[in-house]
This record gives C-alpha cells, sequence and structure tokens, in this order.
C-alpha cells in the first residue's frame, strides 16, 4: 500500500471523507515528509508548493474578489513510525477573497516523528479565511508537533481557526500563534485538545487588536488525564479605540494531570476593552450531580460533560 | 393502609457544630403533590441534597425509606434509577450538551419533543440548542422541568421550580407540576410562592431543620404567615430546639 493510500485511510480520524481526494472540484495537496504525493486546484486558487530535501515549501494564494466554494484540503503527515516534516507555507487570501482550508495533520504510526509548520497567513482587506486544523497524532504518544504562525488580518477582514486534537495522544505539542488585527477586522481562535498519559502541550496565542474597532477572541478547551501536562497562553493587547477583546479558557484535570492557565490583557487605549475568564480544575461538581440525578453513573456523566466542553 | 413511597424518621444532618437538619419526620405518598415551605435558611434545599445524596449531605442520624429501600445507602445514580430525581433551583449550564441530548439522557430512543412541547417550548426552536449560558434563565427553568418530566420519576423534588418563571407561565409550571401527578408521580415542592404551594395535596412548614407543621396547602400557608420563628424574623416560633 503506498504512503498516499495510508494516509487517506486515515482521513476519517480528523471528520474527512478519503473521496474528498477524488473530487475535481475541491483543491487539495497531500505531502508525505518532505514528498507531494497529490495536488489540484481550482479557478481563482494558486497552490505553489516545493520540495526540498529539508521542507516542504510553498505558498497558497486565494486572489482578489474569489470566493472559493469547496473547502480546501491541506493533508500533512507521515505514515510511518519515524520521520520529520517541515512546512513552510505561505497563505494569502487576496482584497475581497473568501476561503475556507481544512488542514489534516495525519500521523497514525508515529512513534518518534516530528511535525513543524511555519506558516505566514495575510487575509487582504474584506477578505475572509475560515482555518480548522484537525491532527491526529495514533495512539503512541510519539509526536512532537510545532506549528508555528504568524497572521496579519486587514481591514475589515475576519479570520476563524479552530484547532482540534480529540483522539490518539497528543505527544509534545507546542503551538505558537500571533495575530495582528487591523480596522475593524476580526479573529476568532479556537482550540480543542484532549490529552493523555504523558502528552505535553505548550499553547500560546496572541491577539494584537491594532486597529479600531478590531476584534478578537481566544476560546482554549483543554482536557488532561492521566500525568498530562498543559501550559495555556492567551494574549490579547487592544491599541486602538473601540478594540474589543475576550480570553477564554478552560481546562478540566483529571487523573494525575497538571494545567496551568495565564491570560495576559493588556489595554493601550482608554476607549478600547479586552475581558478574560479561566477555569481550571476537574468536572464541574453541580454539571455532574445533575446528570447522575438523572440516571447516569459517575463515569458517564463525566464522558459526557467532557464531550460536550470539546465538542 | 398506604405506605408512605418516602418516608423520613429523624432524620438530622449537621454542618459542624450546627444542625441544619433537626431530627426531621416526614412522609410522602404516592402520587401526592407536597409542599414544603419554610424561610431561608430553613433547611429546604439542604433536606433536598440530602435526599437526592448530592456530595457533602450525608446525614448525621435518621432513617429514610423510599418505596420500602434504604436511601441513604444508595449512590446518587442508583436513587434516580429508583425513580427519585432532583431540579435545582439554579439548574446547571452544560456547554456543548444540546437540549435534546440533555432530554434524553440514557434514553437515546426516547423522543425529546413531546416534554418540550409540554413546558411551552417549541421543539423546532429548542431541540438542536445548547443548555449553555445563552439559555435566558426562564427557558433553562423549563429545560430543567422537561427533563424531569421526561425522566418520568416516581418522586420528583422540585426546588423553587417557578423561581424566575414570569407572572405569565405560571400557570404553565402549575401544569407541569400536576402532569407530573397525573403521570404516577410524587412531588415535594419546594417554594416560597403561595400561588404554586396551594396546588398542593399536603404542606408541612419547616423551621430549623424541623417539621413544625402539616397539613393542608392553605393551612400550612397560613401558618407559615401568622407565625414567626428565630430563624424567620428574629421573633419566637412554637418549635423550641430541645
Amino acid at each position: 500500500m503506498s504512503d498516499l493510500d495510508d494516509l487517506r485511510r486515515t482521513l476519517p480520524m480528523v471528520g474527512a471523507e478519503p473521496s474528498i481526494l477524488d473530487d475535481t472540484s475541491i483543491a487539495h495537496v497531500v505531502a508525505h515528509g518532505h514528498h507531494i504525493l497529490s495536488r489540484r486546484t481550482v479557478p481563482g486558487l494558486r497552490v505553489e508548493m516545493e520540495e526540498t530535501p529539508d521542507a516542504i515549501v510553498g505558498k497558497l494564494i486565494v486572489e482578489a474578489g474569489v470566493q472559493i466554494a469547496q473547502p480546501i484540503h491541506m493533508c500533512f503527515g507521515l505514515a510511518h513510525p519515524t520521520g520529520v516534516q517541515q512546512i513552510t507555507i505561505d497563505v494569502q487570501i487576496c482584497e475581497g477573497a473568501q476561503a475556507r482550508v481544512l488542514s489534516h495533520c495525519l500521523f497514525p504510526l508515529a512513534q518518534a516523528a516530528e511535525h513543524r509548520m511555519q506558516a505566514v497567513m495575510e487575509i487582504g482587506p474584506g477578505a475572509s479565511l475560515i482555518y480548522t486544523e484537525g491532527h491526529y497524532h495514533g495512539p503512541h504518544g510519539g509526536m512532537q508537533v510545532l506549528p508555528h504562525a504568524t497572521i496579519k488580518i486587514g481591514k475589515g477582514a475576519r479570520y476563524f481557526s479552530d484547532f482540534s486534537l480529540l483522539s490518539g495522544s497528543v505527544g509534545n505539542l507546542d503551538i505558537d500563534y500571533l495575530v495582528e488585527v487591523e480596522e475593524e477586522g476580526i479573529a476568532e481562535l479556537s482550540a480543542k485538545i484532549f490529552a493523555h498519559k504523558t502528552d505535553h502541550i505548550t499553547l500560546k496565542e496572541a491577539v494584537m487588536l491594532r486597529g479600531e474597532r478590531s476584534r478578537g477572541l481566544i476560546k482554549t478547551r483543554v482536557v488532561l488525564d492521566g500525568e498530562a501536562r498543559a501550559e495555556i497562553t492567551g494574549i490579547t493587547e487592544a491599541h486602538a479605540k473601540g478594540a474589543r477583546g475576550h480570553v477564554d479558557c478552560m481546562e478540566i484535570v483529571q487523573g494525575q494531570a497538571q494545567a496551568s492557565a495565564i491570560p495576559i490583557v493588556r489595554v493601550f487605549h482608554p476607549e478600547a476593552k479586552v475581558t478574560h475568564e479561566a477555569a481550571i480544575g476537574s468536572v464541574d461538581k453541580k454539571e455532574l450531580e445533575t446528570l447522575m440525578a438523572r440516571g447516569l453513573t459517575p463515569e458517564q456523566a463525566v464522558e459526557m460533560i467532557v464531550s460536550g466542553i470539546l465538542r | 393502609m398506604i405506605l408512605p413511597l418516602l418516608d423520613i424518621r429523624d432524620l438530622t444532618f449537621a454542618a459542624g457544630n450546627q444542625k441544619i437538619l433537626d431530627r426531621l419526620d416526614l412522609t410522602i405518598h404516592p402520587r401526592e403533590i407536597h409542599a414544603l415551605l419554610g424561610a431561608n435558611g430553613s433547611g429546604k434545599t439542604t433536606l433536598a441534597y440530602l435526599l437526592m445524596g448530592c456530595e457533602g449531605y450525608a446525614s448525621t442520624s435518621g432513617t429514610v425509606l423510599f418505596k420500602g429501600a434504604d436511601l441513604l445507602s444508595l449512590k446518587m445514580h442508583e436513587r434516580a434509577k429508583l425513580g427519585l430525581t432532583l431540579a435545582w433551583q439554579e439548574p446547571a449550564r452544560f456547554e456543548g450538551i444540546t437540549v435534546r441530548e440533555y432530554l434524553t439522557l440514557g434514553r437515546s430512543e426516547s423522543d425529546p419533543k413531546p416534554v418540550l412541547v409540554q413546558v411551552g417550548l417549541d421543539p423546532d426552536r429548542y431541540l438542536n440548542r445548547r443548555v449553555d449560558k445563552a439559555l435566558s434563565g426562564g427557558e433553562r427553568h423549563r429545560i430543567e422541568l422537561a427533563s424531569v418530566l421526561s425522566m418520568k420519576p416516581t418522586l420528583a423534588i422540585l426546588d423553587e421550580p417557578a423561581a424566575g418563571i414570569d407572572m405569565l407561565s405560571m400557570n404553565h409550571i402549575i401544569d407541569i407540576i400536576r402532569a407530573l401527578k397525573a403521570a404516577g408521580g410524587s412531588v415535594l415542592l419546594i417554594t416560597h410562592q403561595e400561588e404554586v404551594a396551594l396546588i398542593a395535596d399536603r404542606a408541612s412548614q419547616l423551621c430549623a431543620g424541623h417539621i413544625i407543621f402539616s397539613g393542608s396547602p392553605r393551612e400550612a400557608v397560613a401558618h407559615f404567615r401568622g407565625r414567626t420563628c428565630v430563624r424567620c424574623d428574629g421573633e419566637v416560633c412554637n418549635y423550641v430546639r430541645p
């Protein structure tokens, strides 16, 4: 079986259908390690990807005013237990364009593997990008994942991201995103992670509200069990009149797991406002007892509450 | 002679040195709506939590038989499986859980629509909403009552079911309480609202953790109004702690 077949078969682990790679109306890139195995583009979308010995380097450009009807699928991964993958990518959503990108990061057999992503995204004036990133790292816990990105959101542009890693092990995850938002721009970053055993998460997301009436939201939901560890930092700075930001972090800790949450909010203009809420602890007692008063066992109640939080 | 559904004898619960429930006796019969009146701090909610088996509410002494079983020896979900449930005064909010899921807990085959209609909510608008902070207090209360209805409990403890409900919806809440009885269940109705208490078959007044009066709802309301006590507002009632 080929590496492409192996990655295809794993797509359902992140909620994607393998058949999307056969649909001629849907753009995609599939890369295994530093090899591009498959690609397709659609009108208005330019995908310029290059294989190098050390990385896959490329650009994804949605031309001005174009609305890409179907989501663009970027499938990165390794079908082997070991290996390294480095992705260096520039994403440009030009003025007035709209696109949805589904990034699937698949490492089903990882035992000592590494995935690094260095991304620069520019969302042009009035443009919109919905970026959904789903990870599956297999059961072994031998994955190092380091996605780092700088995202620039132009005047009146919108950026919504949703990172999820909900099944299998996490391994060592180190996310570092910096988002700059111009006038009337909107940035919403959501992350949902379920960590087990000795998984370790470092998540740092920073939203800089530079423009007037810009908006930012950082929402993080992390559930930890076993001996998992997490350090979550959500930073929002408001620098202009009418800027509004919110940081919302919830971590559920079970077993011997440990978590920290550091919301950092800074305001540099008297007519700006940033709020935050952070909660770390076990499953909420009242929620638990409510479900048990309806007949669920403690285990069923915890499972239901956790699955709701990570939805 | 009809055996009581719930038979509480000499029930005491202390928090530290303070007795919250003090040798409390109370019986509730099958298909009975029993209102429990009492001032703030008299022990009504503590009794509800203790009966349901909430964490931190283990009795100091006394017995509780429910359907003949030793209720206090059972875990919370076992009490629920036996037909007992509780609707909290301030119901919990659940991130991500839909109304549909909440109304079919452990019973995925059941249809949640009829109970939503019964509490006056449109299933098309509410089934896929989440039981989270976006619901108003009144909506959340109704969904809590729908959840209780969907369980078809033998005994539902309703802690201030009409709190936060607008006056126009009060009759709706009263109809729901009656529906629980019509379905064959009993209700322990904790309330401060006379209008709600008066629909009960019997009523008791709780004061300083002790039942000081039981009778018809009208008598109990009159007693509650006429009698004050140390706990109520600094006067003296006819219950003297031994």
